[in-house]
C-alpha cells in the first residue's frame, strides 16, 4: 500500500491466481470491501509489472567475481559491498527475479527481501477514477 | 455547547430514532452508559449475555424495517458477542453495535479487557471503525447506519475507546452522508430488464425462486403480484419464507435440503428461473454440477455483485434493489404488447401439480405420542398464522418452517446462514419490544434453548410475554438425524441426558412453565398459552424422540436425487 499522485488515495497492487470465475469473485469481493475506491485487473489488458530484490549473497574467492557478472547479465547493481557479501539489488517482473535466484548457486544466499510486484497499464491506459 | 464522547453517542441514536438498544454493562463503557442514565428517549434493555444482546437487537431488525442496536463493553463483552455478529452478518441484517474499548494509549499494552476488536470482528461486519478522535464519533455513528441499512444490509461495528468517550467537543450531527468508495445499485439497467421480460414471457417451465433480499427490499408486494401477473410457481428460501404467501395456490413451498418436492423438482426442470434476492446457496442447490445438467436459463436479481454467478453461472445479471428492479420488471410488463400466455405454461403446472401429488410433507399422527410436526399445525391454528415465530437451529427450525404457512413477511425470524442455536429466544425478545401487542413464539429445542435460556431473567424484567414453544425430543435431533443416515446409528454425543425439569425452571424465573405429554392436550394446551396475554408461558411438549425431518435432500446430492419418508 503506498500513496498516489492524488492525497485522498493509495493504491497497491495484489498477484494472485486462480480460474476465471475465482477470479471474478475476487475482483468482487475487493470491490465490496467499504474503503476500496475502485479495482483494476490489470492483466485484462497490456501492463508493466516490477518487482524490487534485494539479495545478500556470499562472495568469496572465485565466487565473487561470478556473483557481480551474473547481476551484470540480469541488469542488477550490486549496493553494498564487503569482504564476504555482496548485496544485489535487481528489479524486473516476478518471473525475472525468479530467474535470477535460480541462475545463482542457491547455497550462497544468506538473505533474500522482495517488495512483491506493482503494476501499471501500457500506455495510454491508466486507472482512472 | 460542548458535550462528551459517551453524551454524543447517545444523541446519535436519538437523531437516528433508535427505539432500543441491547447491552450489557463494564468498564471501557462506563462513560456511555453514563450519557444513557440522564436521558429516557433510547430505551436500554439488559440483557444476561452478550450474544443475546445482539441477537435481540436482530430480531427487532428482522421483524421491523429498522436498525437493530446493540451496545458491548471491551474484552469478553465483545468476544460474546462475535456469535450474534457473524449470525446477523450471514443473513444479512442491518445492525449498529457500539464496543468500548480500552483507551488509545493503552491499546496494544495488554491493557485489561483488551482485545483486538476491529480485527477480531472484520470478517463478520460490513465495516467497522475505531474511533481515534472525539470529533469524529458523530460522522462515523452516522456512517455506521448508513452502511448498515443501505445496499445490501449488515452489521456496522463502532469500537470507542474510554478516553474518547469522555473527551468533550460539539456536537453537531451530519444531515447527509456520501462515501465515495461505497455505491451500491439502485436502478438495474433497462436494457436488461428488457430482455429479462423476453426471456419470461418466452418460458415454458418457469420457476420463481425468491429468497431473503425479498424480506430485506421490503419488496413482497411487488414479488406478489409479479408472480400473480406471470401466472408461475414460486418457492421461497428458508430466508424468503412470508416473501409470498405461503397459503397462495402458485406457492410450491421451500426449496433446498428440506424443501417439498414440488419446489425442488421445479427448481431442477425449470426452463427460466428468476432467482429474486437469493443467493444459490449449498442447503438450497446442493450439487451444482448436477443442478447445471439440466439446460435452463437464469435470470438473477441481486444487490450484490459477489452473489451473482458465485456458486451457478447465471445468464441474466441485474444488480439492483429488489423492491426497484420488480418495480421496473412490472412496468415493463404492463407496457409490453406480449402478455403471459397461460396456455404455454399449463402442461408445466400439470406436472408440478403431479409432484404436489406426493404430498411430500405428509406425516404419520399419533394417538400417543406427540408427533412434531403436528405442534406446529395446531400452532398455526391457534395463532391463525399471524404471530411472529422466532426459531432456534434443528428439527424445529425445520418444521417451523415447514408447517407454519407465512402469509406475511418479517413474521419468520431464525438464522439460516450460521444456524445459531441459542438465537431463538433473545430474538423473540426484540421481536416482542417492536411489536408489543403481537403473538411472539419461540420454537425451539431441548438443547438450543439451553444455549441463552438466561434470557429467561431478562423476559421477566422487561414483562415479555412470550410463548416458548419447546419440542423436546431428548436428542439433539438433527444431529442424531444425519448420525442415523450417514454414519451407521452411533449417535455419537447427541443424547440430550440430565435435562432439568424446565416447568420448574420457567416458574424460577417467575414465568408459567406447561409440560404437554399427549397429543389431545396439545391444542388446549397452546390455547390457554395464549391466553396468557400478559404471561411468559414455557411449553414443554414431550415429543416422539426420533422423528425425522423430510424431505431429505443430502448435501452434496442433486435436487432431484430427494429422500422422501416414503422411502424409509
Ligand atoms: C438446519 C438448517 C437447514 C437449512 N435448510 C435449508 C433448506 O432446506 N432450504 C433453504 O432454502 N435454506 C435452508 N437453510 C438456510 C441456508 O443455510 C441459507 O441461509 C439460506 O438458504 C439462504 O437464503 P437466501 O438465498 O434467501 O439468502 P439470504 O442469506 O437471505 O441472502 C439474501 C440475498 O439477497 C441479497 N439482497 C439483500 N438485500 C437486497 C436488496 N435490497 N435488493 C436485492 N438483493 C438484496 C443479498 O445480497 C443476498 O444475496 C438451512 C439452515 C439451517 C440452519
Ligand atoms: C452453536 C451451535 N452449536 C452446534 C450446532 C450444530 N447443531 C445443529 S442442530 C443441532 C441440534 C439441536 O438440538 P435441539 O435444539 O434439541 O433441536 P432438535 O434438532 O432436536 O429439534 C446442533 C448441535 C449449531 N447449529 N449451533
Ligand atoms: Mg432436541
Amino acid at each position: 500500500m503506498s500513496p498516489t499522485e492524488d492525497a485522498t488515495l493509495s493504491r497497491m497492487t495484489i498477484v494472485t491466481s486462480g480460474s476465471d470465475e475465482v477470479i471474478e469473485q475476487i475482483y468482487k469481493q475487493l470491490n465490496k470491501l467499504i474503503e476500496v475506491v475502485a479495482v483494476m485487473d490489470l492483466s485484462e489488458g497490456e501492463h508493466l509489472e516490477r518487482e524490487l530484490m534485494l539479495v545478500k549473497v556470499r562472495a568469496e574467492g572465485v565466487v565473487r567475481e561470478e556473483m557481480k557478472r551474473m547481476t551484470d547479465i540480469f541488469r542488477g547493481c550490486i549496493i553494498d559491498v564487503s569482504d564476504k557479501t555482496y548485496t544485489i539489488q535487481l528489479t524486473g517482473t516476478g518471473h525475472k527475479l525468479e530467474s535470477f535466484l535460480q541462475a545463482i548457486d542457491r547455497s550462497l544466499i544468506l538473505e533474500t527481501v522482495r517488495t512483491g510486484a506493482s503494476g501499471i497499464g501500457r500506455g495510454d491506459r491508466i486507472l482512472k477514477l | 455547547m460542548e458535550l462528551t464522547g459517551a453524551e454524543i453517542t447517545i444523541r446519535c441514536l436519538q437523531e437516528e430514532g433508535a427505539e432500543y438498544v441491547f447491552g450489557y454493562p463494564g468498564g471501557a463503557v462506563l462513560h456511555i452508559y453514563d450519557a444513557l442514565f440522564t436521558q429516557d428517549q433510547v430505551k436500554h434493555i439488559l440483557v444476561r449475555h452478550e450474544q443475546a444482546a445482539i441477537h435481540a437487537a436482530d430480531g427487532y431488525a428482522r421483524s421491523t424495517d429498522k436498525v437493530g442496536v446493540a451496545l458491548v463493553t471491551s474484552g469478553p463483552g465483545v468476544t460474546n458477542a462475535v456469535t450474534g455478529i457473524a449470525t446477523a452478518y450471514m443473513d444479512s441484517i442491518p445492525m449498529v453495535i457500539i464496543s468500548g474499548q480500552v483507551p488509545t494509549y493503552a491499546i496494544g499494552e495488554d491493557a485489561f479487557q483488551e482485545v483486538d476488536t476491529v480485527g477480531i470482528t472484520r470478517p463478520c461486519v460490513k465495516h467497522n471503525f475505531l474511533v481515534k478522535d472525539v470529533k469524529e464519533i458523530a460522522s462515523t455513528i452516522k456512517k455506521a447506519f448508513y452502511l448498515a441499512k443501505s445496499g445490501r444490509p449488515g452489521p456496522v461495528l463502532v469500537d470507542i475507546p474510554k478516553d474518547i468517550s469522555c473527551q468533550k467537543t460539539e456536537f453537531s450531527y451530519p444531515t447527509s452522508v456520501s462515501i465515495r468508495s461505497y455505491n451500491p445499485a439502485q436502478h438495474s439497467d433497462l436494457g436488461q430488464i428488457k430482455n429479462a421480460v423476453q426471456l419470461l414471457l418466452a418460458a415454458k417451465r418457469p420457476m420463481i425462486y425468491a429468497g431473503g433480499g425479498v424480506i430485506l427490499a421490503d419488496a413482497s408486494k411487488q414479488l406478489t403480484e409479479l408472480v400473480r401477473l406471470l401466472g408461475f410457481p414460486c418457492t421461497n428460501t428458508l430466508m424468503g419464507l412470508g416473501g409470498y404467501p405461503a397459503t397462495d395456490k402458485q406457492f410450491v413451498g421451500m426449496l433446498g435440503m428440506h424443501g417439498t418436492y414440488e419446489a425442488n423438482m421445479g427448481m431442477q426442470y425449470c426452463d427460466v428461473l428468476l432467482a429474486v434476492g437469493a443467493r444459490f446457496d449449498d442447503r438450497v442447490v446442493g450439487n451444482v454440477k448436477h443442478f447445471s445438467q439440466e439446460k435452463r436459463k437464469i435470470i438473477h436479481i441481486d444487490i450484490d455483485p459477489s452473489s451473482i454467478s458465485k456458486r451457478v453461472k447465471v445468464d441474466l445479471p441485474i444488480v439492483g434493489d429488489v423492491a426497484h428492479v420488480l418495480n421496473d420488471l412490472l412496468a415493463e410488463l404492463h407496457g409490453s404488447k406480449e402478455k403471459p400466455d397461460q396456455q404455454a405454461i399449463a402442461p408445466w403446472w400439470a406436472q408440478i401439480k403431479e409432484w404436489r401429488g406426493k404430498n411430500s410433507l405428509v406425516y404419520k399422527n399419533s394417538d400417543e405420542i406427540i408427533k412434531p410436526q403436528f405442534v406446529i399445525e395446531k400452532l398455526y391454528e391457534v395463532t391463525q398464522g399471524d404471530a411472529f415465530i422466532t426459531s432456534d437451529v434443528g428439527q424445529h427450525q425445520m418444521w417451523a418452517a415447514q408447517y407454519y404457512k407465512f402469509d406475511k413477511p418479517r413474521r419468520w425470524i431464525n438464522s439460516g446462514g450460521l444456524g445459531t442455536m441459542g438465537f431463538g429466544l433473545p430474538a423473540a425478545m426484540g421481536v416482542q419490544l417492536a411489536h408489543p401487542d403481537a403473538h411472539v413464539a419461540c420454537v425451539t429445542g431441548e438443547g438450543s434453548i439451553q444455549m441463552c435460556i438466561q434470557e429467561l431473567s431478562t423476559c421477566k424484567q422487561f414483562q415479555l410475554p412470550l410463548k416458548i414453544i419447546m419440542l423436546n425430543n431428548r436428542y439433539l435431533g438433527m444431529v442424531r438425524q444425519w448420525q442415523q443416515f450417514f454414519h451407521g446409528n452411533r449417535y455419537a454425543e447427541s443424547y440430550m441426558d440430565a435435562l432439568p425439569d424446565f416447568v420448574k425452571l420457567a416458574e424460577a424465573y417467575g414465568h408459567v412453565g406447561m409440560r404437554i405429554e399427549k397429543p389431545s392436550d396439545v391444542e388446549p394446551a397452546l390455547k390457554e398459552a395464549f391466553g396468557r396475554k400478559q404471561q411468559l408461558v414455557f411449553m414443554d411438549f414431550i415429543t416422539d424422540q426420533t422423528e425425522n425431518v423430510f424431505p431429505m435432500v443430502q448435501g452434496g446430492k442433486g435436487l432431484s436425487e430427494v429422500i422422501l419418508a416414503e422411502d424409509l
